[in-house]
């Protein structure tokens, strides 16, 4: 067991648990915010990811000692900032069954952070790694598009 | 599936029962007129709508939602004869009951079933606020209308919104006849609303089945034998038992479950559990076995499907003869949200919370484990991410209401990626033998196409429903269709167009080699024999239209068509490829046309044909689940991939316009894209793929 202190999406938490727990379980059932989802647990799918410190990160394959002293933000806590590529997503009615979405915008406001303006091919790059069995790609690239003038 | 579920009066008023005042319709309840008359003091709830004193309409979801949109489409079908204003409809989740006939989501059928009945509910309570108003105003009732959730009195201009007319409303009797609206008056049918449900899905607040949690709610996990059919010999559990968090081992049908407090807990006691299996027959079982199984069957004579002429005889007598075998492999469903089921359960009750396409399945499962009477067992449907056919089995319930048998309290039981895709319902595997023969002109002659697969899938390789499945839509003078089947251990089950993804790849790939035999254009070829199939030939020719069939295409990039019919709906696609020297295939385009008579969302039919042709391309390019020593051996992403952006088309819908009654769009488009894609490649290569998943290395170069 370990003291494990981190801010997420702004509230300080501060949990005495196993360093090794993946910080997906910690943040969907310590801490309750479900938005955050389990689908592939080993990295490959996307979407589990959340913000630490700003950057991408899959939560599934993260120890929650990783993010000691850090800054964790999720679907909830973006959405509570009004970022324009939620009403992106809304506008382009990007979701099907939903389930990868919150992956999907959480990797997608982080490349919008690094690059404003995005070409088709550096959405592909970054997007090609999250994935939606439903089909909803091209809905995804749609939405950043419309995101990024707007950001 | 149909269930025997019964359910008192008073229990259903229990279950149905909401806050506030309300109008109350007992519409398709046998027992309607008691609940109307019992309507002016109470205000009990009906089927389908209520509305509140505040003018809040809230309609019964009484299918599941897993990214078809029915979440919005269903209620738009109300909402037009309500005349409700749009933005003051909210939607709740109805429970498995009777009251709401079949609730099974499958079959691309929940708007075609759900048209008329859903018409009618809103009509009705349209016409029960209209007599409320004019009975309020004390005018001629043939003065009012309804308008965007109130009613007007035309002489006066007066109104008055639906909220303030809900109490006398629901003293009115319910009209038995109603009428329906005109549908060139319709203002919501044919729009492209948003999804009602498209903030909470983007924003973390929608609860999946595996969000779903209760106070004092336990996680648990299974570990389950890697071979079909085997089971547990022995197990030591010294060391699960010592995991922080794990607080029970229990045997279960399915294998050993370990029950802890959360899902770390869970899985880290089920990784130190030792388990012997008794492997049982089939550890030796490979696909080479299973491949060979299907072919040495497709010899032998199978049931008849449809005979027309004698295509044998046809066939001898042909100038040009074909014969080929195509072969599809197993597919998992891969939904993101992998399978999981909540179930609470004691001696006198059985409450479970499900992400389901069947709730009516999890309560007779639930049934047939705990022998609880019907009313004893309650069965909650949640949102899920990702249906496909999966959820239609309740493989998954009986799980968790076998572990919650054996503990106090609720429990969750959930599956791993790995123990998703190796225990899953697969889309069975299937060989097909195609004869075919052409007269001297290049006309087709004969036709005979032999479907074999295995047993446990039935009707999911032979003559699947709702419109052709193996039955072909081209005039053929002989035609001899027929399915066998073997018996294999590997579980089988619906996937998104059931035998229509086999057949059609079958057939779709089969009349295009007849058309290249007898040097014809593939898409003329079609045409010529489609005739009598007017919907089918409709989209055949609006796909190769938008497509611009037979224009000049960028270099390397060549054309593939493809139509199928099924679940009364019709889908033709013109799929655009470039194969490169390597044997890499890329998409660059599927254009499709499709034919599912009224539409009520148009955007939504166009994200349907989105998500049938992704994950047809998906079955092509990747999809396989295969066994070596009576294993599934694939396990996550990486070895069981999924499209991904990079590799993902332009994909351009186009809806021919139609009166006929809606039918379904969540599955047609899958049949025509793996053989779009192939007779692309064709095109491309003069190579014919007959088995998928696409093999780069039979398109290779030199």
């Amino acid at each position: 067991m370990a003291q494990i202190s981190f801010i997420i999406n702004g509230q300080r938490k501060s949990l005495d648990m196993d360093p090794d727990v993946r910080l997906l379980w910690v943040i969907r059932d310590s801490l309750g915010l479900t938005g955050t989802k389990y689908s592939c647990g080993m990295s490959l799918c996307g979407a589990c990811t959340v913000h630490v410190d700003g950057d991408p990160v899959r939560s599934c394959v993260t120890a929650v000692s990783d993010v000691d002293g850090r800054e964790v933000t999720t679907i909830e806590g973006l959405a509570e900032q009004n970022h324009p590529i939620h009403q992106a997503w809304i506008e382009e009615e990007v979701s099907q069954c939903g389930y990868c979405q919150p992956g999907q915008i959480m990797t997608a406001a982080a490349l919008l952070a690094k690059n404003p303006k995005p070409s088709d091919k550096d959405i592909d790059q970054t997007m090609s790694r999250a994935l939606c069995r439903c089909g909803t790609y091209q809905r995804i690239r749609r939405a950043i598009h419309r995101a990024a003038g707007e950001v | 599936m149909g269930t025997k579920l019964t359910i008192s009066r008073g229990e259903f008023l229990k279950l149905s029962a909401t806050t506030g005042a309300g109008l109350v319709l007992g519409l398709y309840l046998p027992w309607k007129n008691q609940l109307a008359a019992q309507a002016d003091q109470t205000f009990k709830p009906n089927v389908w709508v209520s509305i509140d004193t505040s003018g809040t309409v809230t309609i019964v979801m009484h299918r599941s939602e897993f990214g078809q949109k029915v979440w919005t489409s269903l209620p738009m079908i109300l909402a037009e004869e309500l005349e409700a204003d749009w933005s003051r409809v909210q939607v709740v989740q109805g429970d498995l009951n009777p009251v709401y006939g079949g609730q099974s989501t499958g079959g691309s059928a929940s708007v075609r079933t759900s048209y008329d009945k859903l018409r009618k509910a809103g009509a009705a309570a349209r016409e029960m606020l209209i007599s409320a108003a004019a009975q309020t105003w004390n005018v001629d009732r043939g003065e009012c209308r309804a308008e965007s959730g109130a009613v007007i009195h035309s002489p006066t201009g007066r109104k008055l919104g639906y909220g303030e007319l809900v109490e006398t409303a629901a003293t009115l009797p319910i009209p038995e006849e109603v009428p329906l609206k005109d549908p060139k008056d319709f203002k919501i049918i044919g729009k492209s609303l948003k999804s009602l449900d498209g903030a909470a899905k983007i924003d973390g607040s929608v609860i999946y089945g595996l969000d779903f949690k209760l106070p004092g709610m336990l996680t648990a996990a299974v570990a389950r034998c890697p071979v079909f059919g085997g089971t547990v010999a022995s197990y030591d559990d010294s060391k699960a038992r010592t995991v922080p968090g794990v607080r029970h081992i229990v045997p279960i049908s399915s294998g050993v479950a370990v029950v802890a407090d959360d899902t770390w807990s869970a899985l880290e006691g089920r990784k130190a559990l030792k388990v012997t299996w008794n492997e049982g027959a089939h550890a030796r079982l490979s696909s080479e076995d299973i491949s060979r199984t299907l072919r040495e069957a497709a010899e032998k004579d199978g049931r008849s499907l449809r005979v027309a002429g004698d295509a044998e005889a046809a066939l001898a007598q042909a100038e040009t003869k074909l014969e080929v075998g195509y072969e599809v492999p197993y597919l998992d469903h891969a939904t993101m949200e992998p399978m999981n089921c909540t179930a609470q359960v004691d001696k006198s009750s059985c409450e479970i919370w499900v992400p389901t396409q069947n709730p009516a399945a999890a309560h007779n499962a639930a049934q047939e484990i705990t022998g609880l009477p019907d009313e004893a067992i309650k069965v909650h449907t949640l949102r899920m991410g990702g249906g496909f056919g999966r959820r239609l089995a309740n493989d998954y319930a009986r799980d968790a209401v076998e572990v919650a048998q054996a503990v106090t309290g609720p429990v969750k039981v959930l599956r791993t990626r790995d123990e998703d895709i190796q225990h899953g319902i697969y889309r069975p595997a299937s060989y097909h033998h195609l004869k075919g023969g052409l007269d001297r002109k290049g006309n087709p002659l004969a036709w005979i196409h032999r479907a074999s697969g295995p047993a446990n899938a039935g009707f999911m390789i032979g003559p699947d429903s709702a419109t052709y499945g193996i039955d072909l839509p081209y005039t053929i003078p002989n035609i001899h269709t027929s399915d066998i089947t073997s018996e294999l251990p590997v579980p089988a089950g619906p996937w998104r167009s059931v035998a229509n993804t086999q057949l059609a790849f079958a057939n779709e790939s089969f009349i295009d080699e007849l058309a290249h035999a007898a040097r014809k254009d593939p898409y003329e070829f079609r045409r010529a024999y489609i005739k009598d199939h007017p919907r089918l030939l409709g989209v055949l020719e609006l796909a190769a239209e938008k497509a611009g069939w037979g224009r000049r295409l960028p270099k390397g990039r060549y054309q593939g068509i493809a139509a199928h019919g099924c679940f009364r709906s019709y889908a033709a696609i013109v799929a655009e490829v470039s194969v490169d020297r390597r044997g890499r295939v890329t998409v660059h385009k599927m254009v499709c046309a499709v034919d599912c008579g009224i539409v009520i969302n148009p955007d939504g039919v166009r994200s349907q044909v989105e998500g049938g042709i992704t994950l047809g391309l998906t079955a092509a390019l990747h999809g396989a689940i295969t066994l070596e020593k009576g294993r599934v051996q694939q396990s996550n992403f990486h070895n069981y991939k999924l499209l991904t952006m990079r590799e993902s088309p332009v994909i351009e819908t186009y809806i021919v316009p139609s009166a006929q009654p809606p039918t379904g769009i969540g599955e047609p488009p899958v049949p025509p894209t793996p053989p779009a894609v192939t007779n692309a490649i064709y095109a491309a290569t003069g190579i014919r793929i007959r088995r998928l998943p696409i093999d780069p290395k039979e398109l290779q170069k030199g």
